[in-house]
């Protein structure tokens, strides 16, 4: 189980972004997960929650695009998702495929309410 | 409320220790290899039959990682190479920081192979780079044949793929073509050798992958 690293990592990246937003407040935060990046999506979830509550990051939501493995076709250049890398193209039925992604582990956004906004309220 | 794109990877900062270890490992002409596996599919076995078979005067090195005690290292020792255990304290994974302190005392210049045996574990060891040339994954007969389509992860990331325990194959229902099958659709050109540990069977065919896997470092390090 190294989804508590893994949240732990993403809650350091925060801590250095809300730097970039002087009195303002991180409310959402996106990831990125492959489903070849060995990391259990639920897991995540339970481990960040675990890790925000009780602190200054509170509210802080966490929203998980769970990416499938993808390949693009060599003979046709059409791009499917699919589980096995020997799989047929689902346009031209080739088994030449090149690796497109699905072991991506990313911080992709962010959610800032501005510091004005968010003392106010 | 405001979006703000990131797009950066969550383990950036391992990954950034991690290429300082591989810019090292190329700059003192080091092969590294990560080899990973579930508890118990012999990765200490195959690391003792391949020190075993070394020359004294070959300049290898190993690191062994484990959550708790030096068993591993003590196994290792007495084949009279450097060998170090990274003790994790609960971790259930190497992480780059930890390669790199461990390589803290060690003279790089005295290192052409350094092993790195991986805590027992499929799943979390194959997030973390530790500036390796390659990962291998161990998987032994007396597991399931479909481990390949459960952890894909790690099939996918390894160069090959080390089918242990094969003087078992009568006593146990492994179907190891399938097995093979299995891993190459997830990995289709992974390579495959298989071995005992027990009856040394394979170990030859293991010996040439990484003797070839050498030969690439040197040429490679020759070239540039």
């Amino acid at each position: 189980m190294h989804e508590m690293g893994i949240a732990n990592s993403v809650l350091d990246a925060i801590r250095t972004e809300t730097r970039r937003f002087p009195g303002g407040h991180i409310y959402k935060v996106g990831v990125r997960i492959g489903e070849l990046a060995g990391v259990d999506p639920d897991a995540m979830s339970f481990c960040f929650e675990a890790l925000v509550r009780g602190t200054e990051l509170e509210p802080l939501a966490l929203e998980i695009e769970y990416c499938p493995r993808r390949y693009q076709c060599r003979a046709c250049g059409h791009s499917y998702a699919a589980a096995r890398e020997d799989s047929a193209c689902p346009e031209c039925g080739m088994r030449e495929s090149q690796f497109l992604g699905g072991d991506e582990l990313e911080l992709a956004y962010l959610e800032v309410e501005n510091g004005a906004r968010a003392a106010g309220t | 409320m405001e979006r703000v794109q990131l797009e950066r990877k969550v383990l950036s900062e391992n990954d950034r220790i991690a290429a300082g270890l591989r810019a090292r490992f190329a700059e003192h002409n080091i092969l590294c290899l990560n080899l990973i596996s579930s508890p118990g599919s012999g990765k200490t076995s195959l690391l003792e039959r391949t020190l075993d078979s070394f020359d004294r005067s070959e300049r290898v090195a190993v690191l062994t990682g484990d959550i708790q005690t030096e068993n591993d290292a003590k196994r290792l020792a007495r084949f009279g190479f450097p060998v170090k255990q990274i003790t994790t304290g609960g971790t259930c994974h190497l992480d780059a920081r930890m390669i790199e302190r461990a390589l803290l005392d060690w003279r790089l210049d005295d290192i052409d192979l350094l092993l790195i045996e991986n805590v027992g574990n499929l799943v979390c060891p194959s997030s973390y780079d530790l500036g390796e040339a390659a990962k291998l994954v161990v998987l032994s007969v007396t597991e399931g044949e479909d481990k390949p389509l459960k952890y894909p992860s790690i099939f996918f990331k390894s160069e090959l793929l080390i089918l242990n325990k094969i003087d078992l194959l009568p006593y146990v229902p492994f179907d190891i073509a399938a097995a093979e099958e299995n891993a190459r659709s997830v990995h289709r050109n992974m390579d495959i050798v298989r071995v005992s540990c027990q009856t040394r069977q394979g170990m030859t065919e293991w010996l040439a992958w990484l003797d070839r896997k050498r030969e690439i470092s040197r040429a490679a390090a020759s070239a540039s």
